[in-house]
């Protein structure tokens, strides 16, 4: 029996006035990926960044409990620290701070939340290389600034390679297949695939099934208008992909 | 106090009409002088009504009686502190506008190169002085140009025979000290001839707490296929006053870079102009200034674009606190001929308080039509999104903006190659963007 990891209940958010989220239900376990689908406009990079925490959106109904606490009265660091990563869809690039001096800086704020000691940049050169393998990271990347003149591909692999090396708990990637070619992708999959633990769990947000043939979904859910309407095992990726939103949207649209 | 009805050039002609008198110098100089004396009497100091001065007020330079020394303070003052103390080339040290023997260390140059004073160039080498001195720079840009010309007495004296390195950088260190004297004109010639190449740091601090005035104006020439950096550090105490212009004369397929890094004093006025000559010239222009209090930066950046195929890449930060002011133009002449200009122009700056401005001023005029001239001026805060994203990766807000500040300013330091310089200002920007962020 596992545990459960996050528990979102009934969940409505809005930006500027505008409700997006329109009541959103989801349990994610641990050892578990979720894939989240859904047309362009549906509220999926929303559910991302409501449960990220970033500024400028509402939450204006529902709860949101992740491994016991409630999320949405945490700050976006706090939530960093108790083991939540979002994989951006679009990487910010910080010109001047240098990756491996950031991602240090990230870590150690992880483990000093933890109790741990902060690591010094020797050792911390040694989590890190093994890591640079998994995603196939040239040396120079780590000696740039953070995402400053990153190709796209470059950029979803520095953040999936965070991912590694923060070890979260409860990873939120956000359309992290877009603008990868298919090596890429490939690389990008490998990489979430070998983080995979019993005790951590994925929700995998993305528009197209063709990421999910790398990584395999216990669940897929369909998110259309604020809401999830349809859910399923990881055959209803492959049904979407087959008969497009259009079918699952219009049902909707008959059944109401 | 007499300065409210008198016309405040009157006591600067009467303080030269006694310097005229005892200067020294051949005839030449003295005709120099005269000129400049006269421009002077003509222009007056600036006003805001002038287009070059729109948004910096020199009348608080006014209200104070600066009058030029013209002769060298007996003060020694500690300056071992002021130094990149891990160079090992020729520092020359100016005390209140005046060489120290006493402070200052000549290394060994190559052959026919040159590494003195002006006052020293002018006894040993007159005619080289003479053929370079007040070439480029023009005497009548300002009141101020004019001013330094009138009194034109001593600064550094750099010159590089054809072929010629001076691998070490050249530390030229002006202290002002509360001695007899509140002023210091100083004139700098660097004269670079063809394929030669050195680096130059021009260092103006305080080692006193009144108010100072320094007026500098520094004339480098740069011939074919030669190289020059110039590092200009500017941190002078918050009574004091500082005019300067660098004028650089830029031959064909030379390489010639400035950097101008400013935590200033109450007003810090920089002019950078450059005049390209000839065909494939590259030059960058990066600038930092930090400040708080009531500081005023400004630095007017000029981009003459004569000939053919040459880059002007300019880069400038500013990080401004409290109700400190910034002000950055930045003009660009491509000239008829100009073809295949490529000039790049970028201003940006973080206000972190309210009541910190700045003035940017962009200033295209383009007369080619086959040319890439781009320009951009930000003012703001830091980028949100960028704070986010350290959030989002266990990183506090407060910590967040202070990293982001200072990669900010990073920034433009890196780009400065001479390693002991970048990292002693790395660490003394560190101290005063934490101070700056801390009010």
């Amino acid at each position: 029996m596992s545990n459960k990891l996050i528990e979102i209940k009934d969940l409505s958010a809005s930006i500027d006035g505008k409700q997006i989220l329109k009541g959103i239900n989801l349990t994610v376990n641990e050892g578990e990926v979720h894939a989240i689908m859904g047309p362009n406009g549906s509220g999926k990079s929303t559910l991302g960044y409501v449960l990220s925490g970033r500024d400028g959106y509402d939450v204006d109904g529902g709860s949101v409990s992740y491994a016991g606490n409630d999320l949405i009265d945490m700050a976006p660091e706090e939530r960093a620290r108790e083991g939540l990563f979002l994989a951006f869809q679009y990487p910010v690039e910080i010109p001047g701070v240098n990756n491996t001096y950031f991602l240090r800086a990230a870590f150690n704020e992880l483990r000093k939340h933890r109790g741990e000691e902060e690591m010094d940049a020797v050792d911390f050169l040694g989590v890190v290389k093994e890591k640079m393998k998994l995603l196939e990271l040239p040396d120079g990347m780590m000696k740039r600034s953070v995402n400053e003149g990153f190709s796209g591909g470059e950029k979803k692999r520095n953040e999936i390679f965070q991912m590694a090396v923060l070890d979260p708990k409860l990873s939120v990637l956000d359309e992290t297949d877009s603008g990868l070619d298919i090596d890429a992708l490939k690389i990008v999959a490998n990489g979430v695939n070998a983080l995979r633990k019993p005790d951590n769990a994925s929700i995998v947000i993305t528009h197209y099934q063709r990421l999910l043939d790398y990584i395999v979904p216990d669940f897929v859910h369909v998110l259309s208008d604020g809401r999830i309407i349809k859910s399923g095992g990881k055959e209803l990726a492959l049904e979407l992909e087959e008969k497009g939103y259009d079918w699952i949207t219009n049902g909707e649209a008959v059944a109401a | 106090m007499t300065t409210e009805t008198q016309n405040p050039i009157e006591p600067c002609l009467a303080a030269h009409e006694k310097f005229a008198d005892t200067a020294d110098g051949p005839g030449w100089l003295s005709d120099l002088r005269r000129t400049g004396i006269t421009h002077f009497t003509e222009l007056g100091f600036p006003t805001l009504k002038q287009e070059e001065w729109i948004f910096t007020n020199v009348r608080p330079i006014q209200e104070h009686s600066f009058l030029p020394a013209t002769k060298p303070t007996s003060s020694i003052p500690a300056v071992d502190d002021l130094f990149f103390s891990e160079l090992s080339g020729s520092r020359l040290v100016f005390v209140d506008g005046h060489l120290s023997h006493a402070l200052s260390k000549f290394a060994d140059v190559p052959e026919g190169a040159i590494v003195t004073n002006l006052a020293s160039a002018l006894e040993t080498h007159p005619e080289l002085v003479e053929k370079h001195l007040a070439r480029y720079a023009k005497t009548d840009e300002s009141g101020y140009s004019a001013l330094n010309t009138a009194f034109i007495q001593d600064g550094a004296f750099i010159y590089l025979p054809k072929g010629k390195v001076i691998d070490e950088p050249i530390q030229l260190l002006y202290v002002s000290t509360d001695g007899d004297s509140n002023t210091a004109t100083l004139r700098n010639l660097v004269v670079a001839e063809p394929t030669s190449s050195c680096k130059v740091i021009e260092s103006y601090q305080s080692a006193g707490e009144h108010a100072f005035f320094t007026n500098a104006v520094t004339e480098i020439r740069v011939d074919e296929s030669a190289n020059v950096e110039h590092c200009k550090f500017q941190d002078q105490n918050e009574e004091s006053f500082h005019i300067a212009t660098i004028q650089a004369q830029l031959a064909k397929a030379c390489n010639f870079t400035s950097h101008s890094i400013s935590t200033g004093s109450r007003i810090a006025r920089n002019n950078i102009n450059l005049v390209m000559n000839g065909e494939g010239i590259e030059c960058t222009l990066n600038g930092l200034y930090i400040v708080g209090g009531k500081q005023v930066v400004d630095h007017h950046t000029l981009a003459d674009h004569a000939m053919p195929h040459c880059n002007s890449h300019e880069h400038y930060h500013g990080v401004l606190g409290d109700r400190s002011r910034g002000v950055f133009n930045g003009k660009i002449f491509v000239r008829e001929d100009a073809q295949k200009t490529d000039a790049k122009q970028s201003s940006r700056a973080i206000v972190l308080t309210d009541g910190a401005t700045v003035n940017a001023k962009p200033q295209l005029e383009i007369f080619a039509d086959d040319v890439k001239c781009t320009h951009g001026a930000t003012v703001g805060q830091l980028n949100s999104e960028a704070v986010f994203y350290c959030r989002s990766r266990g990183i506090d807000e407060a910590s967040a903006r202070r990293l982001l500040t200072h990669a900010f300013a990073g920034e433009i330091i890196e780009r400065i190659s001479i390693e002991p310089v970048r990292e002693r200002l790395e660490e003394l920007l560190w101290d005063r963007l934490e101070e700056l962020i801390e009010q």
